[in-house]
């Protein structure tokens, strides 16, 4: 069992290779998404905080 | 034609009276040029290998160096403004800026490169070449340099901006600029680079003006 | 067109689609990760190196989609001075430009394995590169005037000189003897890549495109809420004035 997940994981001697790719991808498809959407919800604060004081 | 060449003239006795911008971009050119045998070691043979290398990039960063001032002063005294209102077109008013930029820069540029090729003991078969390549190529440099001039007018730290700008676009030029040279050093034929270079100038001739003359356009809204 | 351009229905159409589009590029990149690592085949060549494709190839060719896309809307904001066309152009740059990274690093990883060395200057990885400073260039051109208006027409005229990148990434494989291998999907006659690889491609493809048009429409609703937060600023400030001022208002 734990053979057979260590020869995956080896990905057939390319694991060096293969692992950082999948890394890499997953850390900039979710830093982009991270950046995004928390700009998105600092404007929002932003603008609340902006809109109860203009109502005051 | 004759409003063209009164342009042409009128940015050429600027450049002149202005002390000599032709005279600052060879300075630039062969200084750093002198730079490498310090930089790379004196080796005959190292520097052979890499002078069309070292010739090419040195002559499209000094092309870099005046471009900023391309509109610049026109720009700030206003006097682009009047020069929008013409009846030349403003296409055609910023290929004569280029083309005195060109006769100021580039032209100076391909007279002293084989000079400074002597200092970097480039094959003998390899000085045609360079001339010609670097003739076909600089006009270019200072036309895709034209749009890069005219969209950073007016931007903050303008000159970093615009060598960010052009220098990417700088790459094609650079590539077939030295492979034409390195061909003809190693026996081959040089003529497809130089078609490609030309090629490249043919293309850039009348895109470059069309998409400078916008910029300036955008700037002065 | 116009129906498009009107703020408020951008914001509430956007509020109705986004957790659509976001829900689905999680769910297709997920199925496509499992896809591409545990039941595509490896290739008979490149072994399991192979799995490098299903997360470089799709990232290569958003990199060229949205620099088209960047290039379209701003030829939409210099023709018809759609506001939201700006907007849309500025939004998506950095998320192309993230695409490009993620392109480079994958492929040099794959090409370390497969040509033993991380970078060659041939003609695809050259334009690529090209393709990711000239993203860099109108990110910097966009911000670098003090009036807003200024740098977005400028960075619109730029993206529109670097399209002729866009062709000699597509056809520099063809043109040139470079390394990199020809298109395999995207040809004449069919794709050449084997119906087991192509359906993991297909799909993360699919889940990269939609992440990028939710992502996309997560900033551009970011911008139209500053834009509405300068604007509230600024009447405040105007009000401000106004009453620091009564006698010359009145007198006026």
């Amino acid at each position: 069992m734990t053979s057979a997940v260590m020869t995956y994981l080896a990905m057939g001697g390319y694991a060096a290779y293969v692992w950082p790719a999948y890394g890499v991808t997953l850390l900039v498809l979710g830093g982009l998404t991270l950046w995004c959407v928390g700009a998105y919800r600092r404007r929002q604060r932003e603008l609340e905080r902006q809109q109860r004081e203009s109502g005051r | 034609m004759s409003a063209f060449r009164r342009l042409v003239l009128r940015d050429l006795r600027l450049a002149f009276r202005q002390g000599g911008d032709a005279a600052m971009v060879v300075g630039f050119f062969v200084l750093t040029i002198v730079l490498f045998p310090f930089g790379v070691g004196p080796e005959p043979a190292l520097l052979a290998r890499i002078a069309a290398g070292i010739l090419w990039v040195t002559a499209l960063l000094a092309a870099l160096l005046s471009l900023e001032r391309l509109f610049q002063a026109d720009w700030e005294d206003g006097s682009l403004e009047a020069l929008a209102l013409m009846p030349l077109p403003l296409e055609a008013q910023v290929l004569a800026k280029c083309l005195a930029h060109w006769l100021v820069t580039g032209l100076p540029l391909t007279v002293v490169a084989p000079l400074l090729g002597l200092l970097l003991h480039l094959d003998a078969a390899g000085y045609p070449v360079l001339v010609l390549s670097l003739l076909l190529g600089t006009p270019s440099l200072s036309l895709i340099g034209a749009i890069g001039a005219g969209l950073s007018l007016g931007a903050r730290r303008g000159g970093v901006l615009l060598s960010l700008l052009v220098l990417p676009l700088y790459i094609p030029i650079l590539i077939f600029g030295v492979a034409a040279v390195e061909a003809s050093i190693g026996g081959f034929a040089a003529r497809p680079h130089l078609l490609l270079l030309g090629a490249f100038l043919a293309g850039a001739l009348p895109l470059a003006p069309l998409a400078a003359a916008a910029a300036l356009r955008q700037a002065l809204e | 067109m116009h129906r498009f351009a009107n703020p408020a229905r951008f914001m509430r159409l956007s509020a109705a689609i986004l957790p659509w589009t976001a829900a689905l590029s999680v769910v297709l990149l997920g199925l496509g990760i499992y896809l591409a690592l545990f039941v595509a085949p490896p290739d008979y060549q490149q072994g399991e190196a192979v799995r490098i494709m299903y997360v470089h190839v799709p990232a290569a060719w958003l990199a060229s989609f949205v620099y088209a896309l960047v290039a379209l809307t701003s030829a939409i904001a210099l023709i018809w001075r759609h506001p939201l066309a700006d907007i849309a152009a500025q939004s998506a740059a950095p998320l192309g430009a993230g695409f490009t990274l993620l392109c480079l690093v994958t492929g040099s990883l794959w090409g370390a394995r497969m040509w033993g060395t991380w970078w060659v200057w041939d003609a695809r990885l050259t334009s690529v590169l090209v393709l990711f400073f000239l993203y860099l260039g109108y990110i910097a051109l966009v911000n670098a005037f003090d009036e807003p208006g200024r740098g977005a027409r400028a960075g619109a005229i730029l993206a529109l000189v670097g399209v002729v990148n866009l062709p000699i990434i597509k056809f520099s494989v063809d043109w040139w003897n470079t390394l990199h291998q020809p298109a395999s999907v995207f040809r004449l006659g069919g794709p050449t890549i084997a119906a087991a690889m192509l359906w993991p491609l297909l799909i993360m493809a699919l889940g990269y495109t939609l992440l990028f048009a939710t992502l996309l429409m997560v900033r551009m609703r970011t911008a139209l809420l500053a834009a509405k937060l300068r604007a509230l600023r600024l009447a405040e400030v105007e009000r401000e004035a106004a009453s620091l001022m009564p006698q010359q208002t009145a007198l006026s």
